[in-house]
Order: structure tokens, then C-alpha cells, then sequence
């Protein structure tokens, strides 16, 4: 006993490396939901009018739908629990002053976002990049720069902000916004729909092979702010992009919504890659503060042949609800989900996919790893459905749980519809605790429990970290021991 | 090299060992024999420091510093080697990584340079070949779907890298079969050296055909109560325990 209270003495005082504030002039909108506050973000961002119409219709259907989490226990999907969410309070648009009018040139960049992004690990500076890799930077309600413009221009690949796309490229906007989760799609969808502020926007133009990882870091910095970012990548018939999205957030003894939305269409022959490590502030033991993460991403395989995969490291937030998906629309088109999910301190996930086979020879692999410690709740939640016409559709899932102490949870929950009788599923899922004995064996042979905790749960997430572009991996990796860190005593 | 004075440790309240003297001198072998429930596992598991063990009296000085004030990864760093009884398996960790880590982990804590993947590579196909291992086996994880005498083969292994100043095999003779026996004794014998020590803890007399040892001990509840030279094995051999406890029943009267 007196050992599980130091536990929780180390990690209460451990600091959440991510959790500073940059201190700069924002210009927000006040508090609060209407449809001003509608129009005043989308003429901050000059948008047309038809998309000035779509927001309102989303925030119109939004006002006839029920909180989820005011459902009917029955009826609820996610196994979450949160106090109720005052829609009233929250700041919907907040960005630095000066850059509302959409990502500048990176001279005109204030010097103190430069400097934010640089102490995150992400120099926006080109020559001091990672090569390879173009990045996107979303602080709070606006993307301040976009790297590598230029050069991925050259190849037809457009990687700009959400806001730029719609002022250049409204067409393509218009014609692939919300066709993946449309506003009608739930809560969370339905409210960001409605004031969505920036995200990224992606075009890998018919045959084109993205020369370069791209990638938005997110940060949310402002107080009582939420962020609403949308996200849109097109790969034309037989491109390939890998793309790549990581976030943080100050700590803050509020909690703080992020809702965002993320839609993937892959035509023939297309591949979409698509990896996520987030680290959203996860709030302290006792449950306070921290970001509720209410994620809808979705991918639709149109095209015959192609393939969407995601990839996902969640280790932050108090609460994490996003499902992954695929609509396996195409013939012969390819699903993937890899996740791992940690859930430490009093953190909530309710985390899988949804895996939709409505094409011929259509396939799905689904690996999850979920990881509790100290209170940490995690929930696996996948569905599986294979539609009348999904001739020999194929699914694999795996779900394994890891169990760090005795006060945390593990939960799976899959559901498997199928309306074909040559589809074939598979599903295998287990249950293991990390062990006195592993880590006594580990330190046996000199190694620190730090160090062995760190091995055996990397060891554990294994097969998911394998499929993140490299420099992430190991990135992920280090993740993974420093969110587990004081856990084991 | 290792002294115990007046050793009491047990489990969750419950006292298993009542009081164990033992010294080990550098360049020795000795072998602690005994019963099923005798203690001889409780004592190595304590030597090594596993918190489920509380220790409520006596000492232990190993190197002239006091052992049970260190952490078991420390313990590890200063030379002290636990061949268990049951290796633990770690999925998805090759054993490569594992003890490429636990190389480097201990020559980090003495300063010393570590070691490359290549370097590495070198130094272990060295040591394959004393357990008489494949190169294969590194990249499997460890432990995991080995069998009974690959485990032990693998401790073995893994004493031959971290090269320890004083080794405890714990039962590592059980669950083998005469090959198996007869490379881990080999083992066992290379790896033992004039600035070392060993100590042997094993139920049955068969291993030490192979191990010879300079003292052995008999472990009756907790307490040793015999001890001898390799006769003393022999005639345990061919008596059994029985005969020790009787007579050590009369004693204690």
C-alpha cells in the first residue's frame, strides 16, 4: 500500500513535458454558441457563402441531436463518463493576432510561435527539418505555416492549411467536404462541422507518389478554447501519401474539447497512410484537467484496389473517443487499423475502428494494444460488418490488453455483422499484466524498472509501432515510457 | 566474497528462513542442496532481491558492501548473477535487444563505453557457441516458446555476456535432459574462474557429476544443517534426505 502511494505521489508531481503555455496576443471570440458566432468565424476566413450554408445546416442539425453522453445508458455507444459540457462557455475561435488572415510566409511567422513549435521538437524552419518531411502548424483555431509548399507544388501535391484550400482550391473543397462523415454523422461530427476552423488539407494528383511525409502538429495553447480542426486528404487513382499528425497541449486544470474531423478518399489503385501519435495534455491523477479528445476520422476506399491505413499511438488526453475507420467501397480494397492506447492517471480511452466491407475481395486487418496503469480505463470497441454484396471478404483482428497494477480496467467490445456467407473473420484477443516478475527478471540482469517497463510494453506494441514511418517510431517509443513513467513502483 | 550472517527472511509474514550463516569465498563452488520446501529458492530469490521477500534479521556483506541495501538492478551491476529456476518470457523482445540492453544498462553504471549492434554481434556468437546455441535464437523473443532446456540454455548464455562475479543457479538442472545437462555444466565450469564464486542450488546430486563443488550444504526448514565437501552430495545421493532429517530432529531435541 504504502508503495502504491508513493506511485501516485512520483507521477502527481511528475511533469507533463508538454505542458507550458506560450504567452501571446490572441484575438478569440467570445464565448459561446450561436449562428454569429458561426458567421464571424467564417468571414474571419472569408469564406464563401456556400460554406458559410453548410456550417449553418450542420450547427441547425446539431440543436435537434442529443449529447451522447445523455443518451439512454442502452443507447450510448463509447463507455466513457465526463461531466456534462457546457457548449456555452467554450471559445470556439482563438488565434494569434495578426495571423487570422491564414498561414503567411515563414518571415512574417511571429518569432514566439516559431520558438513554441521549435521547444515542441518541431523546428518549422525548412534547413532544420527532418528531411522528408513537410509540416503543417495548427496553433489553436489557425494554421500559422506550412513548410515544403513549394517544393511538393512541383509534383501537383497541394499541402496547405484547410483555410488556404477553400480561398485556392474551393473546388475540390466542395466537392470531397463531408462526403466521408457527413455533418448528419453524429455529435461531436455535427459540432465541429459547424465551426471547424483550420486542419490540413491534402491532393496527391492521379499517379503521383508523395516525395515526402506530411504531417500537422496540433497545438492547443489558449484557455477555455476548444479546437475544432478538419482535416481532408484525396489521393487520386494510384497515388501514395503517408501523412502523419502529432499534438500537445498546455496543462490546465479545465478540461478542454477537441473535436475534430478527418476525412480520407482513396480512389484506384490509391494508398492513403495515415499515422497519429497524440499527446493532448491527460489532466493528473485525480482526473482534473486535461482534453477531451472526440475524434471522428473515416476513410473511404472508392477506387478498386486501394488502401487506407491507419496507424494510431494515443497515450494523452483525459478522454479519448475515436473509432478509425474504413468504408471498403471499392473491389479488392484494403482496411488497416494498428493502434496502441494507453490509458494512465484517470485516463478514459474508448478506441478501435470500424471496418465496413461492401466491395468484392474486400480485406481488413484490425491490431490493437491497449495498456492500462494506475486508473486508467481502456476500451477497445471495433465493428465489423460485411454487406450482402462483400463477396469473400476477409477480416483479421487482434485485440491484447495490457495491465499495469490492479486498479486500472481493460475492457473489448467487438462487434461483428456479417450478410455473406463467404466472408471470413477472425477474431483473437488477450489479456496479459505486466509482471513483478518481468520487471524483477529485467532487473536481475541490471536494467532499471524504468528501462524494463519501457521494454516490456514497447515488446507488447510491437507489431503497430513497426508500421510508423521511422523517425515517429522512435519518437513513439520514448512516448510510451515517459506516459508510463512512476507507474510501477 | 559473500558473507550471510543470521539470515531470517520470509513471505508475506510468513518466515521461511530461520537463520542462515553461510560464507563464500572467492574462487569457490558451493552447492546448497535440500528437499522441495527446504528454502534453498527462497534464499536465492532473496540474495537477488526480490521485493516479495522481506527480510527481518540478520545481514549479508557480499564485496565488503552490505548486499540487501541494494536495489536488484544494482545488486546486477555489482556482479550478482541469478540463473532462475523459471526464466520469465517477454514477448515481442528479442533476445538481442534484451541482453544487448542489459550489457549496456550494466556498463553504463561503471562508466564504461557501450556496446554496439555490431560489436555486439561479435562478442555473442563467441558465447553461442559455449551453450552450443544457434545465432537464430537472438532473434526470438525472449523466452517465449523456448523449451524447458532452451530456457536454461539461455541463462546460461546471458551469465556468459554479463559475465557476473559471483553466479547463483537455481535449479537449473531441473527439466533436463543429459545434453542439455551436460552443456549447461560446461557452461557453468568455462565461466567459473579463480576471481569468481558459484553457487549451485539444486535438489538432486546429478548436476554436480558435472559441477564439482568445493562445499556443500544441506537446507532443512529454513536453516543449513549440514555441511560438507562432494561426499556429503554423494551421500545425500544414495540415502536421500530422510536420513538428514531424522538426525537433525534428534539434534534439535
Amino acid at each position: 500500500m504504502s508503495s502504491q502511494a508513493q506511485e501516485l505521489e512520483t507521477l502527481a508531481t511528475s511533469d507533463y513535458k508538454f505542458g507550458w503555455v506560450t504567452d501571446i496576443e490572441q484575438e478569440s471570440a467570445p464565448p459561446g454558441l450561436n449562428e454569429d458566432i458561426i458567421r464571424f468565424i467564417s468571414e474571419k476566413k472569408n469564406e464563401p457563402d456556400w460554406l458559410l450554408e453548410w456550417r449553418l445546416k450542420a450547427y441547425r442539425h446539431w440543436l435537434t441531436m442529443t449529447d451522447p453522453l445523455k443518451r439512454k445508458k442502452s443507447e450510448q455507444w463509447a463507455m466513457v463518463t465526463y461531466p456534462d459540457i457546457d457548449y456555452q462557455s467554450i471559445v470556439y475561435y482563438s488565434a494569434p493576432k495578426k495571423a487570422g488572415d491564414g498561414p503567411e510566409s515563414l518571415d512574417e511567422v511571429d518569432p514566439e510561435l516559431l520558438a513554441t513549435y521549435e521547444k515542441l521538437g518541431i523546428p518549422l524552419e525548412e534547413q532544420k527539418m527532418l528531411t522528408g518531411v513537410a509540416v503543417d502548424a495548427v496553433f489553436d483555431s489557425v494554421s500559422v505555416a506550412t513548410t515544403f509548399k513549394e517544393s511538393l507544388a512541383e509534383v501537383g501535391v497541394i499541402f496547405c492549411s484547410f483555410s488556404e484550400a477553400v480561398q485556392d482550391h474551393p473546388d475540390l473543397v466542395r466537392q470531397y467536404l463531408g462526403s466521408v462523415v457527413p455533418h448528419t454523422d453524429n455529435y461531436f461530427a455535427a459540432l465541429n462541422s459547424a465551426v471547424f476552423s483550420d486542419g490540413s488539407f491534402c491532393y496527391i494528383p492521379k499517379g503521383v507518389r508523395c516525395p515526402m511525409e506530411l504531417s500537422t502538429y496540433f497545438r492547443i495553447n489558449a484557455a477555455n478554447t476548444g479546437q475544432f480542426e478538419r482535416t481532408l486528404v484525396i489521393a487520386e487513382e494510384g497515388a501514395y501519401v503517408s501523412y502523419l499528425e502529432g499534438c500537445t497541449a498546455p496543462m490546465r486544470d479545465e478540461n478542454q474539447l477537441h473535436a475534430a474531423v478527418v476525412e480520407l478518399v482513396a480512389l484506384d489503385n490509391a494508398q492513403i497512410k495515415y499515422s497519429t501519435v497524440q499527446n493532448w495534455y491527460p489532466g493528473d491523477i485525480d482526473g482534473k484537467g486535461g482534453i477531451y479528445n472526440f475524434v471522428t476520422k473515416r476513410g473511404a476506399c472508392r477506387g478498386t484496389n486501394s488502401k487506407i491505413s491507419w496507424t494510431q499511438v494515443e497515450t494523452g488526453s483525459a478522454i479519448t473517443w475515436k473509432y478509425p475507420s474504413c468504408i471498403l467501397q471499392g473491389d479488392n480494397s484494403v482496411g488497416e487499423f494498428y493502434s496502441v492506447a494507453v490509458t494512465s492517471l484517470k485516463q478514459q480511452a474508448d478506441t478501435g475502428t470500424k471496418m465496413i466491407h461492401i466491395g468484392k475481395n474486400t480485406r481488413s486487418t484490425i491490431i490493437s494494444k491497449g495498456i492500462s496503469a494506475l486508473l486508467g480505463q481502456n476500451t477497445y470497441r471495433g465493428a465489423v460488418q460485411v454487406l450482402k454484396g462483400a463477396h469473400n471478404a476477409r477480416n483479421f483482428t487482434q485485440c491484447d490488453s495490457m495491465l499495469i497494477g490492479d486498479q486500472c480496467g481493460a475492457h473489448t467490445f467487438p462487434y461483428i455483422d456479417v450478410r455473406n456467407t463467404s466472408a471470413h473473420v477472425e477474431h483473437e484477443a488477450t489479456t496479459s499484466k505486466i509482471g513483478e516478475d518481468q520487471i524483477f527478471y529485467c532487473n536481475q540482469r541490471g536494467i532499471s524498472t524504468e528501462d524494463a517497463v519501457s521494454m516490456i510494453v514497447n515488446g507488447f506494441c510491437k507489431e503497430v509501432l513497426a508500421e510508423l514511418p521511422m523517425e515517429f517510431a522512435v519518437e513513439a517509443q520514448k512516448l510510451l515510457g515517459i506516459s508510463l513513467e512512476g507507474s510501477v513502483g | 566474497m559473500l558473507e550471510i550472517r543470521n539470515l531470517h527472511a520470509g513471505v508475506e509474514g510468513a518466515e521461511i528462513l530461520h537463520g542462515i550463516d553461510l560464507t563464500v569465498n572467492t574462487g569457490e563452488i558451493h552447492a546448497i542442496m535440500g528437499p522441495n520446501g527446504s528454502g534453498k529458492s527462497t534464499l536465492a530469490q532473496v540474495l537477488a532481491g526480490h521485493e516479495a521477500y522481506s527480510v527481518t534479521a540478520g545481514e549479508v556483506i557480499y564485496e565488503g558492501q552490505d548486499l540487501l541495501d541494494m536495489d536488484p538492478d544494482e545488486r546486477a551491476v555489482q556482479g550478482v548473477f541469478l540463473a532462475f529456476q523459471y526464466p520469465v518470457e517477454i514477448p515481442g523482445v528479442n533476445s538481442a535487444y534484451f541482453l544487448r540492453t542489459a550489457l549496456n544498462a550494466i556498463r553504463t553504471a561503471k562508466d564504461r563505453e557501450e556496446v554496439d549492434a555490431i560489436d555486439f554481434l561479435a562478442l555473442i556468437r563467441d558465447k553461442l557457441k559455449l551453450v552450443e546455441m544457434d545465432e537464430k535464437f537472438l532473434k526470438r523473443p525472449v523466452n517465449e516458446g523456448f523449451s524447458g532446456g532452451e530456457k536454461k540454455r539461455h541463462e546460461i548464455l546471458q551469465m556468459a555476456v554479463l559475465e557476473p562475479r559471483l553466479a547463483i543457479l537455481d535449479e537449473t538442472d531441473s527439466g533436463l535432459d543429459i545434453d542439455a545437462l551436460r552443456i549447461v555444466a560446461n557452461g557453468v565450469n568455462t565461466l567459473h574462474s579463480a576471481d569468481k564464486a558459484t553457487i549451485v542450488v539444486t535438489h538432486y546430486q546429478r548436476l554436480l557429476n558435472n559441477i564439482v563443488p568445493d562445499v556443500v550444504h544441506v537446507m532443512l526448514d529454513g536453516r543449513i544443517v549440514q555441511s560438507g565437501d562432494k561426499t556429503l552430495a554423494m551421500e545425500l545421493e544414495e540415502k536421500g534426505y530422510d536420513w538428514i532429517k531424522e538426525e537433525h530432529a534428534t539434534h534439535s531435541v
